[in-house]
């Protein structure tokens, strides 16, 4: 196959390159510039986005002996995944920019030009395994580690997508055997830092972003009864789940901590209150993507709401191509799930689709006092990885 | 087999020069040294430089050798703006043409960031070439402010040859010195520096088959020139550092074999142009020239912009094709910028996205054009195909 081999300048895309490369496939790196204003150099643990990357890309496209180019993609990216983190911020949801960008950059704009181009695929180091049916479809599947598996960003694809895919990476056993691979390959990337943070958030300040790009908004911060506790500079700097950087002047009457319970956008209002107000019991969820037919109402399985939370069981209520309702299991234990987050239902390892999570019921039941501290180290923001 | 044309990007080194920089690497010695050696070294470089300067109708002394296209052009700018308002505090105006190469637009517009010039950008015409009636009016209505005119010689873009003669005589009316970058001129269309009339003239050796790491700067005597360099105060104090005799022989080899082979070169990459461009007109749809007719532009120089395609698509495809041309437009770490050649020009956003500079050179060939020819409807074909996905939804 002739393939196109995405090529951030980390050590997993080239590895996985290198892996495309040994199964005989005629391959070509490509780097994308997504920023318009590029660093010189890598900061921190911020993605792909330097001239420093662009050059680690193009050094480890010469160890591999393939050819390589850099693709301005920047207008589109700001244009869709940009676009799109503001404007669901700016509504009091809490969006997921790695799904964003899987969804109308790595996975359409990338994808559909390679194959206009007359590439057959395109290759990424994400982990998630592709396993082929006898019927000639493919299914997705979480990494062969857990602790590395991104399938919950893929999601999003679809079949049609998926069948233009190669994650080369999927059975790697450990980070650190991809590494152990690179420096066996002579690749100079092998010690590189993992990404983690948004990319395209300088500093990993996702609130002096939002202020910079949606401008100052002054709002009260109040609790369920509608008391003023605090103030803000926007709501939209604020996610259901979070406790930490609340800034209330003085603790509630019960001395518990307060968790966001609610962005009110349109009255520039976030709610708080006690952790137990956090506890979910449905998930409804829009524009859902299925890797087949949409589960039957009463399947049972997995849903993940976070790109590195636990699953939890539910069962499907209703799915089709417009809607996506599952109930949790009694004592499933998840709080705080922001709308505009990903759920992605599992079989096992196998992915059945995905929906955005447009809003949630509570759970009238009262949680323990002591499950508090688990939820404290649970924040909601979402934790992101290219 | 690998078709070449990308010459104005660099072009491949003359056996002659090569073995020139072979044969002069073997001696050791600092031409700035005093003994037999120092001796042997200063007595290549200043051949050297009176080999060129013969060649570009200049004085030896008129030639400061330095690093290349880039320095020259800084030294000219740089030298020039600071000399003049030592002179006269008023004189703060650097008037460059839009189309200048970034080696003249960037060290204007740091001047005017960090030492309080302005850098006036002269319009072009749709075919690239410079708006005299605004140079006029700009010296008509600040002339005792402006410290120098920086106008290519032709375009490394669209090859559009600028309307020198004229550039100098409005200057010079005014007492206002002229700089031209003839990096790629030379060799292509007739060049003599004292013809010119020109205060000051950037030329380079890789474009012409010499060696890339030597160029000069071609200085009239007696112009006030500020140094950008300092240190030992070689070229006469205007550019310390050691002299590179290998290189500077290598470059007067080039040179000369690209002044005295110019006509032939012109006629010869002239007709694959020709041919190339009317062949691509006949088989490619949504093919537009760009840049001036034949007689007013580069010979060796053919731009053409594809409606719907990118730049980089076509890139990729005549790359995987064996055919290496360029987009026309600065990278930065390997990202096409838009063209300011073309913006400057009028085109505007879509049309100026699928541009592509066919450049030939001394080993250019009828069977290059006959591949291009082969493959370059495909290949628009396909990139028009993968359209402006990249930047429309």
């Amino acid at each position: 196959m002739r393939v196109l081999a995405a090529l951030s300048g980390g050590v997993d895309s080239a590895v996985a390159a290198a892996r495309a490369l040994d199964a005989g496939h005629d391959v070509v790196g490509v780097h994308m510039a997504l920023s318009r204003s590029r660093a010189q150099f890598r900061t921190g643990s911020r993605g792909c986005c330097s001239i420093e990357d662009a050059g680690d890309a193009r050094r480890a496209a010469d160890r591999l002996g393939i050819p390589f180019y850099v693709w301005d993609l920047s207008e589109r990216f700001e244009d869709t995944v940009v676009a799109d983190f503001l404007a669901e911020y700016a509504a009091g949801r809490t969006p997921n920019p790695c799904v964003r960008c899987n969804e109308h950059i790595k996975f359409a704009t990338l994808l559909d030009k390679a194959l206009a181009l007359g590439f057959d695929a395109v290759c990424t180091g994400h982990y998630a395994r592709i396993v082929g049916r006898d019927d000639g479809t493919r299914e997705l599947h979480r990494a062969a580690d857990p602790a590395k598996d991104q399938s919950y960003v893929l999601a999003v694809m679809g079949t049609d997508r998926l069948a233009r895919a190669l994650f080369p990476l999927g059975d790697v056993p450990s980070k650190a055997a991809t590494r152990a691979e690179a420096v066996a390959r002579g690749l100079s990337i092998a010690a590189k830092p993992d990404s983690y943070d948004i990319c395209f958030v300088a500093d990993g300040d996702t609130r002096g972003f939002l202020r910079e790009r949606l401008g100052s908004r002054p709002g009260e911060i109040v609790d369920s009864s509608g008391a003023v506790v605090g103030h803000h500079d926007g709501a939209y700097a604020y996610t259901v789940g979070q406790r930490r950087g609340l800034a209330l002047g003085r603790p509630a009457a019960d001395g518990r901590p307060r968790y966001v319970l609610a962005i009110e956008p349109v009255a520039n209002r976030v709610v708080v209150g006690p952790a137990d107000e956090l506890a979910v019991d449905t998930l409804v969820g829009e524009a859902p993507v299925w890797f087949g037919a949409p589960p039957a109402a009463g399947t049972r399985c997995d849903a993940q709401v976070r790109a590195h939370g636990a699953a939890v069981p539910v069962v499907v209520e209703h799915a089709d191509d417009e809607r996506l309702v599952v109930a949790l299991d009694e004592g499933a234990g998840l709080r705080g799930v922001a709308a505009g987050q990903s759920v992605v239902l599992y079989a096992g390892t196998r992915v059945l689709g995905q929906a955005t999570v447009r809003a949630t019921t509570v759970r009238a039941t009262t949680v323990p006092a002591d499950a508090v501290a688990g939820v404290a180290a649970m924040d909601a923001r979402p934790t992101v990885r290219a | 087999m690998t078709v070449y044309l990308d010459h104005a990007a660099t072009t491949p080194v003359l056996p002659a020069a090569a073995e020139a920089l072979a044969e002069a690497l073997a001696h050791a010695g600092n031409p700035s040294s005093l003994h037999a050696s120092g001796r042997a070294a200063r007595r290549t470089v200043e051949e050297s430089r009176e080999r060129l300067a013969a060649a570009l109708g200049a004085r030896p002394s008129e030639v400061v050798l330095t690093s290349g296209g880039t320095e020259a052009d800084n030294l000219a700018l740089q030298g020039l703006l600071r000399a003049r308002r030592a002179d006269d505090p008023r004189r703060r105006r650097l008037l460059v043409s839009a189309v200048e190469h970034h080696a003249v637009l960037d060290p204007a517009a740091w001047l005017a960031q960090h030492e309080g010039a302005e850098a006036v950008l002269l319009p072009v015409d749709r075919d690239g070439v410079l708006d005299l009636d605004a140079l006029h009016d700009e010296l008509a209505a600040h002339g005792d402010e402006v410290a120098l005119v920086s106008v290519m010689w032709a375009n490394n873009e669209v090859g559009a040859v600028q309307p020198l003669a004229e550039v100098v005589a409005a200057a010079h009316a005014r007492g206002i010195p002229v700089h031209a970058d003839a990096v790629q001129a030379v060799g292509q269309v007739p060049v003599d520096f004292a013809a010119s009339g020109l205060d000051a003239m950037t030329v380079t050796a890789h474009k012409v088959g010499g060696p890339v790491g030597i160029g000069a700067l071609l200085a009239r005597r007696g112009l006030a020139l500020e140094p950008v360099l300092h240190g030992g105060g070689q070229e006469r104090g205007v550019r310390s550092g050691t002299l590179a005799a290998p290189l500077a022989a290598a470059f007067a080899v080039a040179v000369e074999a690209a002044v005295g082979g110019r006509a032939a070169f012109a006629a010869r990459t002239g007709a694959l142009r020709d041919r190339l461009v009317a062949g691509v007109l006949a088989s490619v749809p949504g093919a537009t020239p760009r840049g001036p007719e034949p007689a007013r532009r580069l010979p060796a120089n053919a731009h053409v912009t594809f409606a719907g395609c990118e730049g980089d698509s076509l890139l990729y495809l005549l790359d995987a094709a064996g055919v290496e041309v360029s987009t026309g437009s600065a990278c930065q770490a390997g990202v096409p910028q838009p063209s300011h050649v073309l913006l400057a020009m009028g085109l505007a956003g879509d049309d100026a996205r699928g541009a592509l500079r066919f450049s030939f050179g001394h080993t250019s060939t009828d069977e290059d054009v006959d591949r291009v020819l082969e493959v370059l409807p495909g290949v628009v074909e396909r990139a028009r195909a993968a359209g402006l996905v990249a930047v429309h939804a």
